[in-house]
């Protein structure tokens, strides 16, 4: 048997709480982030509701201590990834140690205030707010406050990059390059993704109902999720007791349209099948699904198909935490990684907040309440993005 | 973790698509723009798709087909591609629209097409390919992410076989920001007297680049990649000591590298910084140059790793590249520094 690739510490920071504690009470008590937009002037104001972090760039900054010209991207990966390290408990310069982030806007979110300057008059717009456009910038920031030079890459997958930047680090780990790796995600709101997703017409402009019949588009969210992941050698070296490991992961694409899902959920349901034969488990051992579940008509219609395909009847408990935080894209296979960690952490589920009525064609009713007491053994986390890229991860607790 | 090169296919401002003069007439250009020959896409690309495809997926995707076809493989297993900059055309065009049109009534079709895994779920969408898919953007270590990607998946899965690549495209936006940066020469009288002599500033290029890659030797190997690797911000003696182990670790001397090619960009500062290293790792090893043929950008690696195995499969060097006959060649080094803080090493085998 290979060594298992462990999880050493979650670091998080979206619209439900700041930090991987005040999250897991805003999950306990049912406590959504969606709300009205803050951040930015836009039409869209009072309009589309989102899952904003409740701290401006400048309040970002000043606990940060950074410069506020710093991207609001590469902010929340710095708290979260900050978060990440000290809840490892690692001193992770004595390793070697890599830093695999994902993000789909970069720095758009400064980007957008340069290029409307930069329209009028290409003289014009401060290059401050440019210099870290390229999403491999964000990374380097969180790379250089933590203090990690060893390998350093970004993924961009639409919105399932960050489990994919996951599955790397234990791909990584596991062929022996590396010893530690944080992993994870981060994007903020911007301009650009709210208008684009707009003009897609799968924006709600209520609070979001995944997997519910009535459903009626997603909510755009923010954020940063990471994880620490160590080899067996590091584990036993630092003493370490960690309460997960990896059991598997795939990737797959549907290749079917550009950004619809197939109807069948061909891509999701093949990332979970492959996960699920990578990681030698039974369909029964899988306790909780975290969905990837947006609340959009073709994604939860395809990844209930998917699960029902897959699962039959018996489909385990399973939610969509998206009602909570919003859609994070980049950030939500970290973010949604951490839940699913936390799950396995405090033995629990979550709810899938403002269910009503089952979706016909699939009939899944979620986990409606936050349950705990629960053996909760293996999760698994789905992540779907555009281009038809699919990820499953399966986490499962370490047997003592 | 060696792969062996099935296939290659590449767009570049050479014309290097079945080509067969290997570079002997090299295209000069006299501005700071080396822009793509493109190639007739109606020969790669079914036209009812073509037409709504940017420029930068064209370019991926015809070099992707072109790759395939020379390794005489339809499906690849994976897909793995590395943009430094992305979808920029549309990107640039989503938002000039939500700015002047105030948020109201945006065509979506450029934002889909804006986010960076636009050009390998292309391909794998015009393939139907429903296995491995991911895209890699780390500035100057896109493609390299990409590569390493690759390699450790062939490693697992030796029989199988994976898309690889590099693509960055020049828009007019992104040149004048850059610009304004100041990393491009002001006036340019010729790309192939780049360094000659190296002065402030180099020139912008672009390109696309696939290779179809596999544990597995073929019939028709152009080469092997033997090893690769990254060095993020390194100090000069990290850089020194970590091109000597990489060497060491291949289990080879410096007597035993017929030829590095080095992506010397042709700025004054930044060149000689390189020759510095240069002279320390690689001695009197030959040294040949390519930054003139493919300007600077993100994932000139491709280019690189492209002529590299070219050279070793023709046993020829271009006289544009270094003007020496070596023969044989079997070991060819590439060692490419973008701009200070992205250093990679990739080597190339006959087999």
């Amino acid at each position: 048997m290979k060594d298992r690739v462990h999880v050493a510490g979650l670091g998080v920071i979206s619209a439900i709480g700041n930090s991987v504690e005040s999250t897991l009470d805003a999950l306990r008590t049912s406590t959504s982030g969606i709300g009205p937009l803050t951040l930015f002037d836009s039409v869209h104001q009072g309009v589309l509701p989102v899952g904003e972090v409740k701290m401006s760039n400048s309040v970002l900054a000043d606990i940060l201590s950074l410069p506020s010209h710093l991207t609001r991207t590469a902010m929340l990966g710095i708290h979260a990834a900050r978060e990440a390290v000290v809840n490892s408990g690692i001193d992770i310069k004595s390793w070697r140690t890599g830093l695999i982030s994902a993000t789909t806007v970069g720095g758009m979110d400064k980007t957008e205030f340069f290029f409307e300057k930069f329209l009028k008059d290409q003289k014009k717009g401060q290059l401050r707010n440019v210099v870290n456009h390229g999403c491999g910038r964000s990374t380097e920031l969180i790379a250089g406050d933590l203090g990690i030079n060893k390998y350093i890459s970004t993924i961009n997958t639409a919105c399932s990059s960050s489990a994919n930047a996951i599955a790397l680090a234990v791909r990584m780990i596991t062929a022996g390059l590396l010893d530690v790796v944080v992993a994870g995600g981060t994007d903020s709101l911007t301009k650009f993704t709210l208008n684009g997703f707009n003009s897609l017409m799968i924006l709600d402009a209520q609070p979001c109902r995944p997997f519910d019949s009535h459903r009626n588009g997603l909510n755009l969210g923010e954020g940063a999720g990471f994880v620490v992941l160590v080899s067996e050698k590091v584990k036993k070296a630092e003493g370490m007791n960690p309460t997960s490991y990896i059991s598997g992961y795939a990737n797959t694409s549907d290749a079917f349209h550009q950004t619809a899902s197939s109807p069948e959920g061909r891509g999701s349901f093949s990332a979970m099948q492959k996960a699920l034969t990578m990681s030698g488990l039974d369909l029964e051992d899988i306790d909780y699904i975290n969905l990837h579940g947006t609340g959009t008509a073709n994604n939860d219609l395809s990844e209930g198909t998917a699960i029902t395909r897959l699962f039959g009847d018996r489909y385990p408990k399973l939610s969509s935490t998206k009602a909570f935080t919003g859609h994070t894209l980049g950030a939500s296979g970290g973010i949604e990684a951490v839940f699913s960690l936390l799950a396995i952490d405090q033995q629990c589920v979550f709810p899938n907040l403002r269910f009503e009525t089952p979706i016909p064609e699939v009939g899944i009713t979620p986990q409606l309440s936050f349950e705990t007491g629960l053996a909760v053994n293996h999760v698994m986390s789905n992540s779907f993005g555009f281009g038809g890229n699919c990820s499953s991860i399966i986490f499962s607790k370490e047997q003592r | 973790m060696t792969v062996y090169i099935h296939g290659m296919g590449a767009v570049s401002p050479q014309q290097i698509w079945n080509e067969e003069g290997h570079l002997s007439s090299p295209n000069d250009y006299s501005g700071v723009r080396l822009s793509c020959i493109e190639p007739d896409y109606a020969q790669y690309i079914d036209p009812k798709f073509l037409r709504r495809m940017s420029r930068i997926l064209k370019m991926g995707v015809a070099a992707s087909a072109m790759a395939l076809h020379e390794a005489g493989v339809k499906i690849p297993d994976g897909i793995v591609t590395g943009t430094g900059y992305g979808c920029l055309e549309d990107t640039e065009s989503f938002l000039r629209k939500m700015i002047e049109l105030r948020e109201q009534a945006l065509n979506p079709t450029p934002f889909i097409q804006s986010t960076h895994n636009t050009i390998g779920s292309q391909i794998a969408l015009l393939l139907t390919c429903q296995g491995y898919n991911q895209t890699y953007t780390h500035e100057g270590f896109s493609f390299e992410s990409a590569l390493l990607d690759a390699m450790m998946a062939l490693k697992e899965n030796p029989d199988q076989i994976f898309l690889t690549g590099g693509i960055d495209e020049i828009t007019d936006t992104s040149h004048k920001i850059q610009e304004r940066f100041g990393i491009f020469r002001k006036t340019f009288a010729s790309s192939l007297d780049l360094f000659n002599p190296s002065l402030k500033g180099t020139v912008h290029g672009e390109g696309a680049f696939y290779f179809a890659l596999s544990g597995k030797k073929g019939k028709e190997t152009y080469a092997s990649i033997d090893s690769m690797t990254t060095f993020f911000n390194p100090t000069d003696e990290q850089l020194i000591t970590g091109i000597r182990e990489f060497i060491q670790s291949a289990s080879l001397s410096l007597e035993d590298i017929d030829l590095v090619l080095i992506g010397k960009c042709g700025d004054a500062d930044l060149d000689q910084a390189t020759e510095d290293i240069s002279k320390q790792s690689f001695g009197s090893v030959p040294i040949g140059l390519f930054k003139h043929l493919s300007g600077e950008y993100p994932t000139t690696s491709g280019f690189a790793l492209w002529l590299g195995a070219r050279i070793i499969q023709a046993q020829q060097i271009p006289p544009t590249v270094l003007s020496k006959s070596i023969c044989p060649l079997r070991n060819v080094l590439i060692y490419n520094p973008y701009f200070r803080y992205y250093h990679s090493l990739i080597l190339l085998q006959s087999c």
